[in-house]
Parts: C-alpha cells; structure tokens; sequence
C-alpha cells in the first residue's frame, strides 16, 4: 500500500504521457521505493483480486467494442450503472482500494472536461463513442454541455474498477486486460516469491509502455510481458526485462486493440499515444505524414512533414462537404502559414465560422443549439487538423459554443443566425479590436522621451502601441530584436522605419549585448496562464531573462480573452512544433548544407518549437483591457471576468 | 472592498478611549499660515508636503512649547465646517482646507468629507447633474495638488464606492440623493476609523523583546506602536532621522512620551543596525497597483537593506492610499519636490535632488497593514481590480 502511493505520485496521467522517464530509471524508482510486496498489494492483486480482476477488464463504455468479445458481458452491468455506488463497493471490499484513490480518480477525470481544448477532446469524444454508449444517445448532436459532463462519469466508471489493482489508469490497466487469461494459475495459491514476481513484471511492463516508444507500444508491452507472466510467473524477474526490451522492439507493428483503452482519455490528445493517433488519423480530412527523427521529450505533440498536408488537401477538395468553404479557407491558410499571429489566427476563425452560420440551415428534427454545436466542433476538428488550436482561439471557440448553448429554444432559426452573427461580431469589436485600443492607451504612458524600448518578434500590439506612442510626438527609440527562422521582427521592422521611428534591428544572439541600453522591454503573449506564466513566440522567455537580469522592465500587451485558467510550469507540457526542416536550413545560403539529409541520421532530432513559457518572476507588468496588473492578477481577471467573457 | 472592511476588530472595544487621549497630545498647528488659497502658492514645494510641514512641523526649540500649549485642545475645538455657510458660494477647496486644518486628520479624510458635503450641499436636481458636480469637485481637489497620492485615491476611490450603485436610476432623486450622502457618510467613517483598524490589526505583529525600525513619521504606525504599548508589549524603537523634515526626531519625541525605549539613528546608519532589528515598520504615501509603496525618501532602501537581510517589511495603510498608479521604475512617477536645508550654502553649479519620496517594489516587502485586513503586496491589486472595474 505504501509503495504503491508513493510511486502513484509521479505517475501522473499528465506527466506519464509526456514520455519523460527512461523506462530503467522508472523502474529503479518503483524498485526504490519501501516495496511492502510481500504483505498487502500482493493479497489484494492475486488472491482475492483474482475474482475480482473482472470488473478491471471492462472496458468503458465509449470503447465497448465488438472484438473484446471476453470481458463484453461484464462490461454491461457496469456501464449501464455507471455510476452505481454498491457495484463500486464490491470491488472497495477488496482492500487495496481506499477513499483517497476514489477521490483521486475522480478529481482527475473530473478536470478533463474543463480542459482548455475542451472542443477537441468533446469531438474526439463523440466520434469516438461507438456501440451501445453511441446508440443510447443521438448520435452526431451531442450537446457540448452534456459533452462536458459525460466524460467524467464515463472515465470514472472506468477508472474505479481499474483502481482496484492499479496505480494510475494507463498502461497498467492494459495489462490487466491479459490477466484474465492468466487468472486461473494465478487463483492457485501463490508463493511469496511468484507474487513478487508478478508485481515486478507488471512495474516492468508499465515502466515500458512508458519508456520511449511509450503510447504506441502499449498493447504490446502489456501483452508482451503478460505472456511470459502467464506461463512462468514464477521465475519472471530476470525474464522480464529482456522480454519488455523485445516487445519495445517490436511494438509498432502490433495491431491495437480496442480494448486497450482504459486510460482516462486526456484533456489533450497526446500524440505519443498511437491508438489515438491512429484513430484520429482514420476520421481526419488533411492525410498528414508523421515527421521523422523526433524529438523524445516532445513526442506528445504532433509534428507532421511540412509540405504533405496541401496536396492531398487540394485531391480531396471536392469530398470535403462537411466542412464549410469559407473554414476551409482559413484552415489552408492556416496550413500554409499565410495567416499568423493570434489576434489574427482567432478573427479570421470568428468570421469564417460567421460565414458558416449565416449559410447554415437547420436540418428537419434537429435543434439547432446541438446540431450546431456539433457542425461548429466538426471545423474546428478540421481547423486542429490544419494547425494546432492557439489558446486564444480555444477561448472564443467556447464563448461562441456558450452562445449557442445559451440560445433560447423558442427563437427562430433566422434570429438566433443573427443573434449568433452580432454576438461574433461583438466578440471581435469589443475583445480584441477594443481591447487593444486600450492596451495601447495603457502602454502609451509607460513611454517617455529618451526611452529605448525593445521588442521581440512581432506583437501587433506592441507595434500599434509604438506608433501611438509616435504619434504623440514622445521621442524613444526602438530595439527589434529578431530570430531565426521566422524573422517576423523584418515586418515590425519594416512598418516601424516606414512611420519614422528610428530603430536598430538585431537578433537574439545579441541580446544581451544590446540590452544595457534598454529602458522597456515591451513583448506580446499568445496566452497568460492563471500563474502568471506568459505563453509566447519561442525567444520571449530568453528576452525576458535577460532583460530582468539588467534590471529593465518587461511590459507584457496582452488582452484579457488570451488568458487560461490553467497553470502551466514548462513549456513542455502544451507547446506546438514546427517544421523541422527550417531550422536545418539557411535561407540564401546553399553552401551551409551540412543537414541537408538530417532524416537518414537515426541519432539526430531537430526540434523547432513554437512557443515557450516565460515565468512571472521575469514579467514587470501585464497590460490589458482592464488596465496594468501585476502578474499576480491574472487569476483574479480570469475568476472576476470569467462571466464577463463568456456572454 | 469597503465593505469588506475589517472593521470589526473595534468592536471588541478594546482601549477606545486611548485615542481620545492622544489625540488631546497633539500638536493644533492651526495657527500656522496655511495656504487656503485655490492654487497652490509655492510650486517649488509639493502641496503635500506642505500640508505636512504644517501638520508634523520640524522639530524645532519652540515645538515642545507649542505641544504644551496645545495639550488640553480637543480637536472638536476647530472651527466645524461651514456646510451652511449664507453668503458666499460653496467651494470644495475651502471645505476641504477647513477638514485638513484638523491635524488628526489625514488629507484624504479630509476630501472624504468635503466631498461628502459636495452632495449634502448641492443645489442639483437631477442624478445626472449631482454626478457631474461631484466629477467637477473631485477634480478640483485633485488639481489642487496632483502631488498627493492619497488625494488622488481617496477621490476616485470615493466616486467609485459613492456613485457605484445600480439602484440609483431606479428611485427619485431626493431618496437617491439620502442614499448618496449615507454612502458618502459611511465612506468618511471607514476613513476615518482605519487607523484603529491598523492599529489594532497591526500590534499583534509586535512581541515582546522586538526591535523595530521605523522611518520617518507615520500617524498610523504611531497609532500601531502605541496601541502596542498600551498593550503592555515590551519592544524598543529605532527612528531613523528622516532627513530633510526630520520627521523622525517628532516620532522619537512621541515614542519617548510613551515610555517606550528609542533610539534615534542618522539615516545612514540604517544597514549598520540592521542587525539587531526584527521588524521594519514603515507608512505609506501611496500603495500601488503592484502591491508596491511610495513613500518618503529612503524607505526604499531600507527595505533593500532589510530584504536581504531577510527581515520583515511591514507597509500600514490605509486603503484609501490604495491609487491606480503602476510605477516601473523610480522615475516612473510624478515628481514631489521639497526643499533641503543643508545648512551651508550650495554652490549654484552643484545641483540638488529634492525629490521627496521613492518607490519599493512589492518583492521587498512582506505584509500590508490596511483596514482591509492584513494583506500581502499582490492583494492590492485584486482589491482594485474588483473596486474599479
């Protein structure tokens, strides 16, 4: 029981997935740790667990599916009572379950909902949902709302038999699903050193399926170490791990089960995980093709092959009824980079699907709230698969999902079109065009004669703030500082020398040579998080460093609609890559071509990240539509302005 | 905000009568020329710190003998505001100046109550013209002197909690109007009974054995110190001198009137004897939206010396200082000069910084003593945040 908390601790689904641990230094923790294997867990696991191993094997019900022919039945009772307190009780008798596990269960689970991603997971969701889960609700007109309630009961239901035997969902629990044709040896009475053998096993196991390769192999893994489990549990210890290293090996072929997929379905997909991965591809419109030689730590996220998306786009352009024209447009021009930045990648989003609503008309027997719902998630399933959500957009996706859900039943179809229209155009006028009016006014007095003001990358922002700041004839300078390989400071730069201002242009490598002749630092944000962690263009944070370590404010223009409730430390966790083959080049340079065939190298990853995270610590001020706050009110603007935001 | 105040911690009723009595100690310098003109008459010096010369005076020879004569005069004594005054026509100014000849009596209090004699007194018929008469007080006072940050907050902040009400379109206007002045009243007696609140809030910081800096002089960590010893609490003080009104030295004179140990440092001498003290006690001109302070000259680097020293910084004040302002830097603000008297000529080419205060950012200090409560430097601006917008 102890072992078993204290090594559920790191096992977060979170951090799990992000393909952090080596799969030995994993095991080496769980080894580490008081192991009471030989009195409590082995109990609960074996014996008694052994009859009681079934309800671990049902599946949830999202994932009943027709090939998991043996635990089917089993799954019934408990699907349909998903939430049914004496069949949980049942399995609590069995011992190594306690309160606290419930609750950390269900607290887990009960989060994924309110992800900021929400809509995709919602999406994956329903497409997801098959079987009986499907046909007990209307398919295709899922209400958001009820989106948003179901998983965590579905996950729960999942989760509270898993939890009997288990640390955490996830890899172990496809394991489990082996058991059962192992249970019979397993019912015999076991000796102290065969029961220790299975614990080690399944660590082993689990330490593999989150080793490198993590998601993909899973099934694998689970069913690669199940076996030898089966046959020679007694003497698996030393067997164990050549045969996890074997399974490692050849994971990627095994066909995925369905039944595999026990694990609490993460707020975000997490793209390490290959069932999902498969699955999402099956449904997807743009046929990307996975990226090469990539990176281990980042492997949650997707990374495609530049290039490969448009042209199957371009062949299927005729198939893609489903998804609007006018979605359609921005989603390539998304694809191709033409519209960049997040105030404009979340306009053109609003007036697209502004387009698409004035065009919609309700399908007979539907209401329009769910039926629209549904059709606004399906583009923006399509708009992910062009390009990852950014933040901002997240949140207008779910003010735009609020009005709807918000529309009275008895209005007609043309009202609520219109209604839904100026509540767009609303958004747009008073979130963001307003909003950085008065981020600009703000900034403005921060300016004063003789400032050098730095800047990094390109913030619209910043610039307008700039130029207003010229305007009123204030005499400043300004230092654009730019980076490979985007070079977006050259646009900033461009505008600001064609306004008047006198600049000087360098790039991030010079930073801090540059910076002791700076007096502000004025940089934009992508998203600030409830902790005040700023979300930016890669670079910001590395400016922002330097900056605070010569003691120069950092002025932060962000407006309030980019701000999320989340907490986020690193810019690990959630982040976006880019195409890898623009750092391996150099534009107008043929002759540096020393990575011209950098894919054929096994051993060498390039990581083009998009974003990082800057800590407050490093930010001096934050400046919004509701004025200059310090870091630390971010989560009182989120908490106070929440309602504000959304209707 | 306000009516979150914490108010409550008088109803235990504990030593309310103490303030009577030290009140009655204080110095009336109301025969000091004050300037009641409209403008203020000397640019060179900060309104504010004119107000405060005349309030605190520098310790002079003669001071102890104005103190005396004082003693005994009941602050009531003053002349009471003429809110009925026949011939002349009303004006804020001299509402205001009439308030802020009360020694007691902090500025922004002062331009409470005026304020609140604005609605009392207006001839104005409609909410719409009230509001406007009261926009147009509230900028005169703070024209007559931009320097004062607590002017200026306690004006917002009064217009704020006064005409921030959404019941007020929906009743006539006489009902309405009653409904404004009982605000405006509450308002001024919050204002008004804050200091208690800190002081009472604020000694149980104080334990026995304690060394506590101070610098310069603050009526409300005098109120604090005192209650502390009232309390019986056993601590000494250290004063720093407060150079250039030397405001230390009064506060010193007030400490050793309540038999409490003080010791009366130059300003230098300040990282010296750090060592030996526990906890750095400072007021405040005006806390702003970072959680930071402006305050006198040197309370910025006392704090330095005390953060790294690891000793706490504790901030009391009001929150009617609390002020919209968001200083990056030192010279992010509005200048408040003040005269130095060095005591020998200076050349003309030797040029003299009179700025009269400075600005500690948040991370040097540790708790801010308001009649809020007790917060930490970044609650300030949750408050504002929920106050203005």
């Amino acid at each position: 029981m102890e072992a078993r908390r204290t090594s559920r601790i790191p096992i977060d689904p979170k951090v799990r997935q992000v393909g952090f641990f080596a799969p030995g230094a994993l095991r080496d923790r769980s080894q580490s740790g008081p192991l009471g294997l030989s009195s409590s867990p082995p109990v609960s696991n074996i014996s008694p667990a052994g009859n009681s191993l079934s309800p671990v094997m049902i599946p949830p019900p999202r994932h009943a599916s027709d090939n998991f022919v043996l635990s089917r039945p089993l799954a019934v009772p408990v699907s349909a009572s998903t939430l049914r307190p004496p069949a949980v009780e049942d399995r609590m008798a069995v011992g190594s379950y306690d309160a606290s596990e419930l609750l950390l269960g269900t607290s887990a689970s009960s989060r994924i909902g309110d992800g900021e991603f929400s809509e995709d997971y919602s999406v994956f969701f329903r497409r997801s949902s098959s079987g009986k889960f499907a046909s007990s609700l209307p398919s295709g007109g899922f209400d958001s709302t009820a989106m948003k309630i179901n998983p965590p009961a579905v996950v729960r239901a999942a989760k509270k038999p898993a939890a009997v035997i288990e640390k955490s969902g996830g890899a172990v629990a496809e394991m489990q699903n082996e058991l059962p044709t192992s249970s019979k040896p397993l019912k015999e009475k076991t000796t102290k050193a065969e029961r220790r053998a299975l614990q080690e096993s399944q660590r082993a196991a689990k330490a593999a399926a989150k080793g490198p390769n993590s998601g993909g192999n899973k099934p694998a893994t689970a069913s690669g170490a199940a076996t030898p489990m089966k046959e020679k549990a007694s003497k698996a210890v030393k067997q164990v791990p050549s045969s996890v290293a074997a399974s490692d090996k050849k994971g990627g072929e095994r066909i995925p089960e369905k039944d595999k997929k026990k694990d609490v379905p993460p707020p975000r997909m997490q793209f390490d995980d290959k069932n999902r991965v498969e699955k999402a591809k099956r449904r997807a419109v743009v046929k990307p093709t996975e990226a090469r030689n990539r990176v281990e730590l980042f492997r949650h996220l997707p990374q495609y092959e530049h290039g490969t998306q448009l042209p199957k786009l371009e062949s299927k352009f005729f198939q893609l009824d489903p998804v609007h024209p006018a979605v359609q447009k921005v989603g390539f021009q998304y694809l191709e980079g033409d519209i960049v930045g997040g105030n404009a990648r979340c306009i053109a989003m609003l007036r697209a699907f502004q387009e698409a609503i004035k065009d919609y008309s309700m399908p007979p027997e539907k209401t329009l709230a769910r039926d629209l719902t549904a059709k606004i998630s399906s583009y923006v399933s399509f708009l992910i698969e062009c390009r990852p959500l950014s933040i901002s957009m997240g949140n207008s996706i779910r003010f735009l999902k609020n009005r709807i859900a918000k529309l009275p039943l008895t209005v007609s179809e043309s009202e609520a079109k219109d209604a839904l229209y100026s509540d767009i155009d609303r958004f747009i006028n008073e979130k963001i065009v307003l909003a950085d009016k008065v981020i600009v006014r703000h900034a403005a007095t921060k300016i004063r004669d003789g400032d050098v003001l730095l800047t990094y990358g390109f913030s619209c922002v910043v610039e307008m703030t700039m130029l207003y700041a010229h305007e009123l004839g204030r005499q400043f300078r300004v230092v654009v500082v730019d980076s490979r390989p985007k070079f977006e400071g050259q646009a900033l730069l461009r505008r600001l020398v064609a306004k008047g201002l006198s600049c000087s242009y360098t790039h991030i490598n010079a930073v801090s040579y540059i910076m002791h002749e700076v007096t502000r630092v004025f940089l934009g944000a992508a998203s600030i998080f409830s902790n005040g962690t700023v979300y930016s263009r890669v670079g910001t944070a590395c400016v922002a460093m330097v900056a605070h370590a010569y003691r120069v404010p950092v002025l932060i223009c962000c407006e309030a609609y980019k701000f999320h409730e989340r907490v986020q430390l690193d810019s690990i966790c959630s982040n976006e890559l880019g195409d890898p083959d623009v750092i391996s080049k150099v534009a107008g340079r043929a002759d540096v071509n020393y990575l011209d065939n950098w894919r054929d190298k096994e051993n060498l990853q390039l990581l083009n990240l998009i974003y990082d995270a800057t800590p407050s610590d490093y930010v001096s001020m934050i400046i919004t539509d509701y004025g200059m706050v310090p870091p630390t009110s971010v989560p009182v603007i989120v908490r106070e302005y929440r309602e504000h935001l959304w209707i | 905000m306000w009516w979150r105040s914490a108010s409550f911690i008088l109803d235990k009723g504990l030593n309310d009568e103490v303030q009577d009595e030290s009140e009655s100690l204080r110095v009336s310098p109301s025969n000091t020329s004050m300037a009641d003109t409209l403008q203020n008459p000397n640019p060179k010096i900060s309104a504010y710190y004119q107000t405060r010369a005349a309030h605190h005076g520098v310790v002079t020879s003669d001071w102890l003998a104005q103190a005396q004569a004082a003693v005994g005069r009941h602050p009531d004594d003053l002349p009471p505001p003429k809110v009925e005054d026949s011939g002349k026509p009303f004006s804020v100014i001299d509402e205001f100046n009439s308030w802020r000849k009360q020694p007691d009596l902090a500025e922004a209090v002062a331009a409470i109550r005026a304020l609140a004699s604005v609605i009392r007194s207006s001839q104005a018929t409609t909410m719409m013209e009230l509001e406007i008469e009261l926009k147009k007080a509230s900028d005169s006072l703070k024209s007559w002197d931009t320097t004062s940050i607590s002017l200026t907050a306690g004006c917002d902040l009064f217009m704020r909690y006064v005409t921030r009400t959404s019941a007020l379109e929906y009743e006539n206007f006489n009902s309405a109007k009653s409904r404004l002045i009982e605000r405006a009243e509450r308002f001024g007696e919050i204002s008004y009974k804050a200091r208690r609140i800190i002081a009472m809030l604020g000694q149980d910081f104080i334990f026995d054995g304690c060394t506590i800096l101070v610098h310069g002089f603050s009526r409300v960590v005098l109120e604090v110190l005192k209650t502390a010893a009232q309390n019986k609490k056993l601590f000494r003080v250290f004063c720093t001198e407060g150079r250039p009104d030397r405001t230390g030295l009064r506060l010193s004179n007030e400490m050793a009137k309540l038999d409490v140990p003080v010791k009366l440092l130059i300003d230098s001498a300040v990282a010296y004897t750090m060592d030996e003290v526990d906890m750095v006690f400072v007021g405040a001109d005006g806390v702003v939206e970072s959680g930071g302070i402006i305050n006198m000259m040197g309370t910025y680097q006392i704090a330095l010396v005390a953060h790294s020293m690891n000793k706490p910084v504790y901030v009391a004040a009001e929150s009617y200082k609390f002020a919209r302002l968001y200083p990056l830097d030192q010279k992010d603000m509005a200048p408040a000069l003040r005269p130095i008297d060095f005591g020998v000529p200076i050349p003309s080419k030797v040029e003299v910084e009179t700025s009269a205060r400075d600005y500690t950012p948040p991370q040097y200090l540790t708790l801010l003593f308001t009649d809020l409560g007790v917060l930490t430097p970044s609650v300030v601006s949750d408050e504002l945040i929920q106050l203005y917008l």
